[in-house]
């Protein structure tokens, strides 16, 4: 639609229910209507028939409108949350393998120790680091180790929880439409009434 | 209560009140047709491929308002049956298709005739299921029907494995189900709605532009009240025709690229436009940045997501159209009670001697000619023989254009057309569907010589199971449209649209059983539908037309709906036309 703000990546959440099949439905929706995911997490909740999903999406304002109404639409989904309105904690972990050489290993070590990562497997030439933590402390340690030669990589997707008491409800109506304010065309004088155009 | 599933199938649909399915068996569904074999009070109508069970599963929903069903088998019936569902999809139609799949330990194992059926029709329909456990059957079967029907209408896929339709289960319908993640809104925001009483009163020229969802919701009372209530001229989509009479003074019938010039130009020139249950779809929209462009917009629909989705609405009404208007009136006769500020009095006067000129200055015209038959005039002749009190069905293409401009539509689930997907074949198989939903009433499907030919082979079905479809082909010997589209956009470049090796469409229709007419001359129009709709039984009319008849007006697609073309064009048209099309 027509005058989009600028995309952002926003971080959802998505109560389901833990059925055959409801991954697919969400990652169909993605596909379908060609928005882009970039990253998408699942897993159980407390209540064993809910499964919670973390997405990361990629849009502008209209685009993220029409992407949590259709998440609503899905008959499996119970609720959307658009976790970047509000205060929340996001968390991703990665697993890094990375060339240690014996001149190198002291220095990977600091790294891993700088970022609270651990070391989870151990060869001659290699550390097997496990990090913690948001998109950027993820990032700036991939830097970090990157100049060592980074032999294999795998992240979780993130997942992410509102911070407070209480996880947020499902969104109003007037939310979901939208109101907009009324073109301004409409509060001409009545004499205008002209069909030159 | 122990039974089989099959038989467990088939005391649902019952319970849900089903009186007719349209299927075509197969070995994976075998033990469902075993059940049937002496189940009471269930017609089964045989179609002849498995599209046709869904489009007539269509055209029972439409006019009935009730939930259509298509029963077929595994692999190849399911994939047959997609078009149907997506076609379904796009239009809101309620319906509930099964298929038989492989049973349950087989899935997944490339067995005979075995395909993913479930992530086949998860993009086409509103809900799937795959139904793995016996005790699972009843259930799902009414989800299934409930998801249908309630909310934004749509198609509900159920997959069943053989063996779940073999064994035996333990039987109890559920009386109620609860979906805690579906919950539809009905009733609209008051304050809402108060805004929108207001905006509409207050508005100088405002437009109803009234869609799909006030059929489906029933609305046509309230819609028609409202209209004249508060004086206000409504245009309706494709799929919105038949819910406010044609021929009511402030009817300004259909809009978009094809609508009427009249629609167009006050949708255009409106200060607040209220949409009723319709989708701002592309055909009716034209060049979004170019529509209604000085209107306040109010939505009325029961799906969020229809909401803003192409254009910017002002004042958002989630809820069903009918319950909306209810309130909506009442608010407006509330506020109208003092009597409405003269200076909006006056304006609404200039308003409608505005739309006067515009009807005056084009209505839908077309040149006559007493030696070829112009399909206008089918249509005209087809709606005054049946003074709009037939169920119409089309196809796809320039005849069902026509139709939408030429039939004077006076009721609502009287017209079933393919507007979101247009599918070709829909014509005979979804009048079928209507025909059974309605034995005593005169269904018309009016056809195009393409599109007929994609699903003729129901002639055979509506010959076995008695259903007196009058089937009016505007054969142009043309992939007419198609044809319309290269005549104006591509230059004259004619390519692939040729159809003048049809076959004798009165000879198919006889060796089918059915009775076939044609007629070559305009003197023959009338006295051919008069045949044909006084003959008991199927029939075929050949009407032999104008090969090169265009639609006007027209809206080259992505133009600006006031820039329509309403007349065959010249070159300087053309040329800037395909100019905006092709980019050369
Ligand atoms: C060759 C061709 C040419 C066409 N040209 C035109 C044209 O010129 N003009 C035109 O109008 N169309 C045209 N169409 C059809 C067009 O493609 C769309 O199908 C049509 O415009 C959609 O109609 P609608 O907006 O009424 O929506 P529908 O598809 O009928 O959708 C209904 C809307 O109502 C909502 N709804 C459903 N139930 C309810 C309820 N109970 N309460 C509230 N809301 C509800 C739904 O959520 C949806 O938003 C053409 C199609 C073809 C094939
Ligand atoms: C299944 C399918 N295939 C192709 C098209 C594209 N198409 C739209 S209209 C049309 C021509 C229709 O011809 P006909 O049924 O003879 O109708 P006419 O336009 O001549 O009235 C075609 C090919 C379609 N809508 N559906």
């Amino acid at each position: 639609m027509q005058n989009g703000s600028e995309p952002k990546k926003h971080t959802i959440a998505v109560l389901v229910e833990n059925r055959f099949g409801v991954l697919s439905r969400v990652a169909g929706l993605f596909s379908a209507r060609g928005y882009n995911i970039e990253s998408l997490s699942v897993g159980e909740t407390l209540d064993p028939t809910v499964s919670r999903m973390t997405l990361v999406v990629r849009g502008d304002e209209f685009v993220m409108e029409q992407v949590i109404k259709q998440l609503h639409k899905l008959i499996d989904v119970i609720k959307v949350t658009d976790l970047t309105e509000e205060n929340h904690v996001e968390r991703e972990m990665i697993l890094l393998k990375v060339n240690a050489e014996p001149a190198s290993r002291a220095e990977i070590l600091r790294i891993a120790d700088i970022f609270r990562a651990k070391v989870v497997d151990v060869t001659p030439t290699t550390y097997t680091l496990e990090a913690t933590g948001d998109e950027t402390k993820v990032t700036a340690i991939v830097e970090l180790v990157r100049p060592f030669g980074i032999q294999e990589l795998v992240r979780t997707g993130k997942v992410a929880i509102a911070r407070g008491a209480k996880a947020r409800g499902r969104k109003a109506e007037e939310k979901l439409g939208k109101v907009v304010e009324p073109a301004p065309a409409s509060k001409e004088p009545v004499r205008d009434i002209g069909f030159e155009d | 209560m122990k039974l089989t599933g099959a038989r467990i199938f088939l005391e649902c649909l019952k319970r849900e009140g089903v009186d007719v399915v349209f299927g075509l068996p197969g070995g994976a569904v075998l033990p469902v047709y075993d059940a049937l074999y002496d189940f009471p009070g269930l017609r089964h109508i045989l179609v002849r491929q498995e599209a046709a069970a869904g489009h007539a599963a269509e055209g029972y929903a439409r006019t009935t308002g009730k939930v259509g069903v298509a029963l077929v088998t595994s692999g190849p019936a399911a994939t047959n049956l997609v078009t149907a569902l997506q076609d379904a999809y796009m239009d809101s139609i309620p319906i509930v298709a099964f298929t038989g799949q492989v049973p349950t330990h087989m899935i997944g194992n490339d067995a005979f005739q075995e395909a993913d059926n479930v992530g086949i029709t998860r993009s086409c329909t509103k809900h799937n299921f795959l139904v793995k456990d016996g005790k699972d059957l009843a259930p799902t079967i009414k989800e299934a029907f409930y998801i249908a029907a309630t909310g934004r209408p749509g198609p509900v896929h159920v997959d069943l494995p053989k063996d779940v339709l073999v064994k035996e289960w333990p039987f109890e319908y559920p009386e109620k189900i609860s979906l805690r993640s579906y919950n539809p809104t009905y009733d609209g925001h008051p304050g809402q709605i108060k805004k929108a009483a207001s905006a509409m009163l207050r508005a100088k020229r405002p437009v109803l532009y009234v869609g799909g969802g006030a059929i489906s919701s029933d609305a046509a009372a309230e819609v028609r009240r409202l209209a004249e209530l508060t004086q206000i001229y409504v245009t309706t989509t494709l799929m919105g025709l038949g819910a406010f009479p044609s021929e009511h003074p402030l009817s300004l019938e259909m809009l978009g690229m094809h609508g009427t010039y009249y629609a167009n130009m006050a949708v255009h020139h409106s200060d607040c436009l209220v949409a009723v249950g319709a989708r701002f779809d592309d055909r009716v929209t034209g060049k979004v940045e170019m529509f209604a462009p000085n209107a306040e917009i109010i939505h009325i629909d029961i799906d969020p997501s229809s909401i803003s989705k192409n254009i910017q609405v002002h004042i958002p009404i989630v809820g069903d159209c009918r319950r909306v208007l209810a309130r909506l009136i009442k608010e407006v006769e509330g506020e109208t009670r003092e009597g409405v500020p003269s200076l909006v009095r006056e304006a609404r006067k200039q308003w409608a001697e505005q739309i006067a000129r515009w009807k005056a200055e084009f209505p839908l015209r077309y040149d006559w000619d007493d030696e070829v038959i112009k399909p206008q005039y089918v249509i005209q002749e087809i709606s005054n023989l049946t003074r709009g009190e037939a169920l119409i069905v089309t196809g796809v293409g320039q005849h069902q254009m026509w139709a939408a401009q030429y039939y004077r539509f006076k009721h609502p689930r009287a017209w079933c057309t393919s507007g979101g997907l247009g599918t070709m074949g829909y014509g005979l198989p979804t009048a079928l569907g209507v025909q059974a939903a309605h034995p005593d009433q005169l269904v018309v499907n009016i056809d195009g010589d393409g599109s007929f030919v994609m699903n003729s082979q129901e002639l055979a079905t509506v010959y076995e199971s008695r259903l007196p479809v009058k089937t009016v082909i505007i054969n142009n010997g043309y992939h007419g449209m198609v044809r319309q589209w290269q005549e104006i956009i591509y230059k004259e470049r004619y390519c692939a649209i040729d159809l003048s090796a049809s076959p004798d469409f009165v000879k198919l229709a006889e060796a089918y059983g059915c009775v076939g007419i044609r007629a070559t001359k305009p003197s023959e129009v009338v006295p051919a539908l008069e045949k044909a709709f006084s003959t008991p039984g199927p029939v075929v009319v050949d009407m032999q037309v104008d090969r090169e008849e265009d639609v006007f007006p027209m809206v080259p697609a992505g133009g600006a709906n006031k820039d329509m073309i309403l007349e065959r064009p010249n070159k300087d048209v053309k040329a800037k036309a395909a100019k905006s099309q092709t980019g050369f």
